[in-house]
């Protein structure tokens, strides 16, 4: 099967206008009678979910928390981009089309971003006009920050909290609809497959998490926007339920899975504490800006403090080694994303870690605190000498600054990292992989449509920060309900479809055999076992830093313990109920096979680009080595029975309106 | 370090429950609370004995899924955070840990520790929104400037997450704060002024209808409200209610 | 456009609940005035009680007014208990109320109570003699009984020690009530801190002074 994209003719600022204008629309009294689930209720399947019920499609949304309000998109902390130039910098569309296509390492779809960048100011007025409380500046009008990777000041942000305020706005517009009658709401419903008569997805098969009960659902359009698949890895920002259930399934069904190996590792983690660990937490980007990265020079130190025999603050400027800024000199601790983490996993790997377990790195904020202080004494006309008084004045401007970052540091970690450096380790925290999409957003299954972090989208191969909440809204507000008008135009005579016919009950017995399977098992080792296993096969080998060996080995031994976990798995209680472990062996299921195929993507792709590291492709300063010549394509991989044994179909990627260019930063 | 955990148990929404002692070994105080469950449902699943559920997902405050009900106070001891912020070293060694569900007639059990709160949806579902169409065709975002001092307000009542600990504590089970802290977000924002009036009407008669209690001023909630919603908001409501009603 | 709630939504309970309870503060407040009168000059109270059980405007005006704004208080205080009691039917098995409340914001039931209960002994004393005394045995008016008849019901040390403890409840009662009222009727400003202020003083001084003149009557007679 040959991948057609789909993009429209024409020059790349006319596309999306000319695609509007010339798509089959279907008239409002028609919408009436299409039925359109949405699974996921983040941004993207929130603003999908509101949009098209607001344009008259009967809408159902499925979600597996117990609101739809508690999606993890609204965990993201920093901001949205959007090309408003409010500030009269010189940005514009074509500039956050090119820095995204740029920061993606030159992997993602040319069309797809200059829509996305095209439609992201609409999104802020939309938030807005929704009563979304970004920030504000004195005047009045709304405030602007800049983020890394740009030279521009396009952020829109609310705190820290953006995530949540823009979940909030998206929330809000579907009580509207809920209130409305146009919304049908399935809270704690997990979706377990996908149905496809003739053809076409034309339903799911969901689990009521509350009463064990698996319901038939069925509609004209199945829309996934069910997130990205991070915590295949076990450990990662993502939150504890974010699975790739709802994607992996549709993958199963046919529908291509983009670039599984494109994952993003954050750099500024709250580094693990012990075995008991369950998550890990993101602290924002911008603690770089102030914050030197530092690990001891001299071995015997490093040991010294993991035993608790030494503190940071017991060593001297000379013992200290700022590794960001001795190898990185132009860009010093503001490097990009990837390189800041390969960097701190390398001097770690070497045996200088700080904390018990040996993997964190210092974020230090004693020089910009002096700092900060002696520019306030010199303000104030103080003494800037005294040291108690800088230290004091340089506190208050940090605080003021970082203040709740640093207060959810001390919750944690119990360290006040005012006077003593924080400690931050890499984690996993996005991933840019994802179902395979064309322009429509349509997955290769006709009816089956992926958005946000689901689909493999617009980030190419790495994410700039600010940049998923814009897509993940621009998805569901703005181009989904678009793109699947065109697709139902000929389905409006079609009238209801029946849950009866042979397709669900066949796709109910394949998922009730599946739950007897593990119900039945009469295993010894909980989910979580299987889980952190899994997770240390994919961060030891599959993680930062990768090469054929270890790729290899991850294959074979993530094959093995998806043997063993079907063999020894153990699921108390039954399924007639509410079941948390039955939930979790599911979606472990699934991650046994994706990482396979994560590994199988990343063992392919002999070039380093973005989110993906192979050692064997650096340059002579440890650099990625990217290979356009061989790889500037889409990996698209269709399932075939077992993930080893899936298909690569290429999308080749044709830059016509940006310049391939390799990225430094020294 | 070494407790006792005394845990309500109910098997399911008709079961009457009750509350059962276990003892733990093993916690590490770096650990979390929810850590500290996930050690004891590990153990209970190697003994063959039925996991306690519990709710939680981000595990880093937000989502506002977590809740628990700890030695009598909503996300436990500690101020300002949720329980999944709760960390161990806030216990010592050879204590005992009550651990019960957030409780209202309002939020019935679903199972052990896990409530079903959708209550709290329905009430948004009332009115907790501006009637705009999401078309992407409505005003540029900076036609209407925003007093920063009203947009940060708005803001602050923005960052609820609606985990019910106000409820959870509230000696009458009221809902108050969550109402007010969505009614006041909008109040305080000239686009959501527009349908201010309906808006706090038809939010609190859903909220009455839930069978959530009255608001006797004791301020239990702000406290323990891990996202320190004020009682400000809940002047604000009274006052938007009354006017709404006189007006109406 | 939504049906106004205003008569039985919680929020218009509250409102009255404040609104009754401002007014009951109001009349404690001159009540208070007037009996602090009888420390200093047995003529003054005479001739003020004798105005306000005299005055048509007071008595048949005023006086049926504060009788029905009292019941309201009670009733509708023991109304929102119940409701709220029924709001949460399984009680938790460790409930640490002092960890985020005061024993006066979370007891307003209990110290309601006494005080209802006190008010029964005192309209025993005084209100019902007095209304049987003017409007039943239509006694003529004699503006030098009011002294002697309050002087005399603190003769007995149990009364005093009653009345005594009630203020203490009353004390507690308005401790949180003052300030309260005025957020339920949506005042939270920047006048809130002085008024809380105001609002603890008021609370302490007005038992308080209560407490003394009972005090005083008892032990100079």
């Amino acid at each position: 099967m040959a991948l057609d994209s789909k993009i429209p003719n024409g020059s790349i600022a006319d596309k999306w206008t000319n695609y509007k204008d010339h798509i089959n629309l279907v008239n409002p009294a028609n919408k009436r009678n299409l039925d359109i689930i949405v699974v996921g209720t983040g941004l993207a399947g929130g603003s999908a979910a509101a949009t098209l019920a607001e344009l008259g499609y009967n809408v159902k949304a499925f979600c597996f928390q117990d609101s739809p309000r508690r999606a993890h998109s609204i965990a993201a902390q920093g901001g949205i981009n959007a090309a408003k130039n409010y500030k009269g910098d010189g940005d514009s569309v074509y500039r956050l089309f090119y820095d995204t296509v740029k920061g993606g390492d030159y992997r993602a779809r040319e069309a797809n971003v200059y829509r996305l960048a095209e439609v992201s100011a609409n999104i802020i007025d939309q938030c807005v006009a929704q009563g979304v409380p970004l920030a504000r500046e004195y005047g009045g009008l709304l405030d602007n920050r800049s983020f890394g990777g740009t030279l521009v000041s396009r952020t829109f942000y609310a705190q820290g909290q953006t995530g949540q305020q823009l979940l909030l706005g998206a929330y809000s517009a579907m009580n509207r609809q809920i209130g409305r009658g146009k919304i049908k709401m399935y809270n704690r419903h997990e979706m377990l497959e996908l149905v496809i008569i003739d053809g076409k997805a034309r339903g799911i098969i969901a689990r009521n998490l509350i009463t064990g009960e698996i319901e038939r659902h069925s509609a004209h359009a199945v829309v996934v926007g069910s997130g990205g698949y991070g915590n295949v890895f076990f450990l990662s920002t993502n939150a504890m339920g974010s699975n790739a259930t709802a994607a992996w399934k549709i993958h199963k069904k046919g529908a291509f899975f983009a670039n599984p190996c494109y994952t993003q590792i954050h750099p500024t983690c709250i580094p693990v504490s012990g075995d008991h660990q369950s998550k890990l937490t993101l602290m924002s980007e911008s603690l770089r800006n102030d914050g030197r990265i530092w690990v001891p020079a001299k071995l015997e130190d490093a040991q010294a403090i993991r035993e608790g025999k030494k503190k940071a603050t017991d060593l001297a400027e000379a013992d200290r080694d700022y590794f960001l800024e001795r190898r990185y000199p132009a860009f010093g601790n503001l490097v990009p994303r990837d390189v800041a983490s390969r960097a701190a996993k390398e001097r770690c790997d070497a045996g200088f870690g700080v904390n018990k377990t040996g993997e964190a790195v210092y974020l230090d904020f004693a020089a910009a605190i002096q700092r900060y202080g002696k520019e306030q004494a010199h303000i104030k006309g103080l003494d800037e000498n005294d040291n108690a008084l800088v230290t004091k004045l340089g506190t208050d401007i940090v605080r003021s600054k970082y203040g709740n970052l640093f207060q959810m540091y001390y919750k944690i970690v119990d360290e006040d990292p005012y006077t003593t450096p924080m400690m931050i380790y890499p984690a996993v925290h996005y991933t840019m992989g994802g179902t395979w999409v064309d322009y429509n957003l349509m997955t290769t299954i006709p009816g089956c449509f992926s958005i946000g972090e689901s689909n493999f989208s617009d980030h190419g191969a790495n994410r700039l920060g600010a940049s998923a909440l814009m897509q993940g809204l621009a998805d569901g507000y703005f181009v989904l309900p678009y793109t699947i008008g065109d697709y139902l135009a000929p389905d409006i005579k079609m009238g209801p479809i029946s849950t009866d016919r042979p397709e669900f009950e066949e796709a109910e017995k394949s998922v009730k055999e599946l739950i007897a399977k593990f119900m039945n098992n009469k295993g010894t080792h909980s989910v979580d076992y299987f889980h952190k296993k899994l997770g240390k096969i994919m961060w030891n080998k599959v993680g930062m830093a990768r090469n054929e060996k270890g790729l290899k080995e991850a294959m074979v031994e993530i094959a093995e313990l998806r043997e063993e976990f079907y063999k020894d798995v153990k699921v108390p209680g039954t399924d007639k109920e509410f079941n948390q472990e039955l939930e979790k062996a599911i979606r472990v299921a699934d991650f046994l096979e994706l990482g396979e195929l994560f590994a199988k993507d990343a063992l392919h792709r002999n070039e380093s680009c973005g989110g993906h590291f192979r050692e064997e492709y650096q340059t002579e300063e440890g650099e990625a080595l990217r290979d356009d010549e061989n790889f500037a394509y889409v990996a698209a991989w269709e399932y075939k029975g077992k993930p080893s044994d899936a298909v690569l179909h290429k999308e080749p990627l044709n830059y016509e309106n940006i310049k391939l260019v390799q990225r430094s930063y020294k | 370090m070494k407790l006792t955990l005394k845990i309500w148990r109910q098997k399911n929404a008709q079961d009457k429950g009750r509350m059962v002692d276990y003892k733990i070994d093993g916690i590490e105080p770096d650990m979390s609370f929810l850590e500290m469950l996930d050690v004891f449902n590990e153990q209970q699943i190697n003994a063959g004995e039925e996991p306690v559920a519990f709710d939680h997902d981000c595990r880093e405050g937000i989502c506002g899924m977590c809740s628990l009900f700890i030695n009598g106070e909503a996300h436990g001891p500690d101020r300002g955070v949720t329980t999944c912020q709760l960390h161990m070293r806030m216990f010592k060694d050879g204590d005992t840990i009550t651990i019960e569900p957030f409780r209202a007639a309002a939020f019935p059990v679903v199972k052990d520790l896990v409530v079903d709160r959708s209550s709290f949806d329905r009430i948004q579902h009332a009115g907790g929104f501006i009637s705009v169409n999401t078309s992407g065709n409505t005003i540029d975002a900076n036609t209407i400037p925003v007093n920063k001092k009203d947009a940060d307000a708005a803001f602050d009542a923005a960052t609820c997450i609606g985990c019910g600990a106000c409820v959870a504590t509230c000696k009458n089970s009221s809902a108050m704060l969550f109402v007010a802290a969505k009614v006041s977000q909008y109040a305080l924002l000239p686009q959501g002024q527009v349908e201010a009036a309906d808006r706090v009407l038809n939010m609190v008669k859903q909220m009455d209808e839930e069978g959530f209690g009255n608001c006797t001023n004791t301020g239990a909630c702000e406290i323990e409200c891990p996202k320190g919603i004020s009682l400000e908001n809940i002047a604000r409501m009274n006052r938007e209610y009354m006017s709404a009603s006189l007006k109406g | 456009m939504a049906k106004s709630g205003l008569l039985k939504s919680s929020i218009a309970k509250k409102v009255a609940m404040a609104l009754s309870g401002l007014f009951l503060m109001l009349f404690l407040a001159q009540h208070f005035f007037i009996n602090m009168m009888s420390v200093f000059s047995a003529d003054v109270f005479n001739s003020i009680s004798h105005f306000m059980g005299t005055n048509p405007l007071i008595q048949f005006v005023i006086q049926p007014i504060l009788i029905v704004g009292v019941v309201f208080h009670f009733i509708m205080g023991f109304v929102l208990d119940i409701q709220n009691k029924k709001a949460r039917p399984v009680g938790y098995a460790s409930y640490n109320g002092a960890a985020n409340a005061s024993w006066a914001s979370r007891n307003m039931i209990i110290s309601g109570s006494v005080i209802l209960a006190f008010l029964a002994l005192h309209f025993y004393d005084f209100w019902f003699p007095e209304m049987v005394y003017k409007y039943i045995e239509f006694n003529p008016a004699d503006e030098t009984r009011y002294f002697h008849e309050l002087a005399e019901k603190f003769v007995s040390p149990v009364r005093t020690g009653l009345y005594s403890l009630s203020f203490i409840l009353l004390s507690l009662h308005l401790r949180h009530g003052f300030s309260s009222s005025f957020q339920s009727i949506g005042q939270n400003n920047k006048y809130t801190k002085g008024m809380k202020n105001f609002g603890l003083w008021f609370s302490v001084v007005v038992p308080l002074g209560f407490v003394v003149i009972a005090l005083f009557h008892h032990f100079n007679h």
